[in-house]
Order: C-alpha cells, then structure tokens, then sequence
C-alpha cells in the first residue's frame, strides 16, 4: 500500500534545478590552480557536471567511467567536469591538496573544481556523490537534461545493462530528449559542518 | 584442576561464541525479497536504516539505533540495519563491524545494483544518499535522509510506542 503512495513526481528532494530548468553559474578552483566557470563551455554542446569527491567508494567505482565518459564525449562536445561540494575538515580525505593527488593518480582528462564555499552544490540540489547534471547548451544559458546515476551497476562496468549517461547525452545529439531524463543511485552524503 | 581448566575455558569463551552466533550468518538478499520488511502489518514499530561500513555518518549514528532498541525493544520496537556493503566484503568487513560493536538488532545485507529501481520503492522522497532511515507502523510512516542524533529518534519513535 505504502509503495502505491509513492507515484507522484519524479522527486525533486530538496531546493535545486529540475529537468528543464537553466543551470546555475559556477566559478570554481580547478585542481590546476585555474578557475573555471560554467560560461567558459560556451563554445561547447553541453556539460556533464558530476559532483563528485575523494573519499566516496562509489565515486572510486566510478572513476574510470567518468575518465571513459569525457574521453569519448568531450570531443564530441560534452566535456565532465568533476566538482567536489565536500567541506574538507568534515572529510579532510576530500581537501584541495588530496583532490590534486587524485587527479594526478589517476590522471584525470577533465577539470576537477572544489565547491569550497559549498554555494554551488545547493543551488543544484545535489544531496550526494557521485550525482550527475547533464547540462545542453541552449545558446544564451545551459538547460538541465537529465539529473541522476551514471549507469545502473556501480559494481560492475562489464555487467550494465543501461548507460543512463551516455545514453542521455546521445539523446541530446540526435535532438531528442533524453529517457529516462532522472534516475537514482545510492552515494555518499555531501559532507557540511554542523551549525 | 582438568575440571577447572575446562570451566575457565567455558566461561572466557561463552559469550564471544554467543555474541558469534547472533550474526553467524547475515541474510543476503536482493529488493524483491527484502521489500516486505517494509511493509510490515504487525503492532510493532520498525526503524529501517540504510547503511554501509564505509559510510561515516552511518557508522555515527548506529550506535544511537542500538540504544533505541535496548531501551524500546520491550514496547515493540524492532531495528533492521541493511547494510548496502559490497556482499564481497561480508567476512572482511560487515561481520567484523557486527561484533566489534556488539550489534544486537537485526543486520541484512541488501545485494542489488540497480538502485534506481528500488530506491523510490522504499521512499520516493530518497535521492539515494546514505545513512537514510523509515521508521514506521499500522498508523505511521516516515522517511528520513540524515544522520540522526539519539534525541531526534526518540522524539520521533516515542510517541508511537
């Protein structure tokens, strides 16, 4: 009975951006010591905007997807961007010099920004990572097209049986909407100090 | 003096073997078969929490469940923890985690990737971020993705035992 209850809305959990709605601006410290903002993609067909940190292990499990990701779409017009929303003295493991480690391990092809005075993560209305915004070029703003998972088995790569992603942005290239446009996954809670 | 040796030995190992056997095995199982522990008809109040080993604000908060359930349990309260671990790390990591805190409530392991499908059966309100709790019964229900405080439990499960 309860299960039945729970058929409205595609959920939008807390403040934040829907499916539709324009996305919000940022201009956040990469771990090249340069700041990048949403608008320097303006030339680009959309950004893939993953919050995103060290410590998460479903983040780790993801890692190598998201290196795939912007390797295969970036030159196609849709570059990740990796943000970390994590306060670094709640989690210290999620601090700009860590994120730099990280990056540098890991060699990631994509920027990496710190959301230091955690404002952007908010305004989006991420609650987790990793917690993907798919965001099309609409010419004078950005569009949210699809908020939710990378694909549907964290675990295994070689066992997905549907690239939420990948599939979202390919929509976007052939000119249709992406389907499903919001999915859902479990991740670990964007880390804030307590009042 | 053999007599006694043999009743030292009973009495220092006894209890770790009892403490053993509550979680000697933690039941693995996917949504379908997990999903009417949420639904349960019966004159207890449940408190269902989500969980990993790997989840700090998880891990602070279990102990609050803990003593929820020592203090309530005699007025039908039960604790489920599911645990979202990798079902690879149940003997390095679930089953330790078990016993070096003594947990007493019910611990199952929830083993199925695709979150998306289930995520919104156990409440469409979930993003899916962890810890996240369901506390119900026949007249309540209530879905919660936080880390709790051992007040803020009470004050939601107290009026409804």
């Amino acid at each position: 009975m309860f299960l039945m209850l729970a058929a409205f809305g595609t959920g939008v959990f807390a403040d934040g951006v829907g499916v539709g709605d324009q996305a919000p601006g940022f201009n956040l410290l990469n771990v090249d010591g340069n700041y990048v903002s949403l608008s320097d993609f303006e030339n680009e067909r959309g950004v893939v905007v993953i919050f995103s940190c060290n410590h998460c292990p479903y983040v780790v499990a993801y890692e190598d997807r998201m290196i795939e990701l912007h390797n295969e779409f970036a030159p196609q017009g849709f570059p990740v961007v990796a943000i970390n929303p994590n306060d670094s003295i709640v989690v210290p493991a999620d601090s700009y010099t860590k994120m730099i480690e990280r990056a540098e391990e890991k060699n990631f092809p994509f920027a990496y920004l710190l959301d230091a005075d955690q404002t952007v993560f908010p305004q989006y209305g991420a609650t987790r990572t990793p917690h993907v915004y798919l965001l099309e070029n609409k010419g004078e703003y950005f569009e949210v097209a699809y908020i939710g998972a990378i694909d549907d088995n964290y675990r295994d790569a070689a066992a997905v049986e549907e690239k939420y992603l990948a599939n979202a942005i390919q929509a976007l290239m052939a000119g249709e909407r992406p389907d499903p446009e919001f999915t859902r996954a479990i991740g670990c809670t964007i880390k804030v100090q307590e009042n | 003096m053999k007599i006694l040796i043999y009743i030292l030995a009973f009495v220092l190992t006894t209890p770790a073997l009892a403490a053993n056997k509550m979680h000697d095995e933690v039941a693995v199982m996917d949504f379908d078969t997990f999903a009417p522990m949420l639904e349960k008809e019966d004159e207890h109040t449940y408190v269902v929490n989500f969980w990993a080993t790997w989840c700090a604000p998880c891990v602070r908060e279990i102990p609050y469940f803990e003593k929820l359930r020592k203090n309530y349990q005699d007025q039908n309260l039960r604790v489920i923890l599911v645990s979202l671990d990798n079902p690879d790390h149940m003997e390095s990591r679930v089953i330790p985690f078990i016993e070096n805190h003594n947990i007493g409530s019910e611990v199952i392991l929830l083993d199925d990737v695709n979150a998306n499908r289930w995520i919104p059966l156990v409440s469409e309100e979930w993003s899916g971020a962890i810890p996240a709790t369901v506390i119900y019964n026949n007249s309540f229900r209530g879905f919660y993705e936080k880390e709790f405080k051992y007040d803020e439990l009470e004050e939601i499960v107290l009026p409804l035992l």
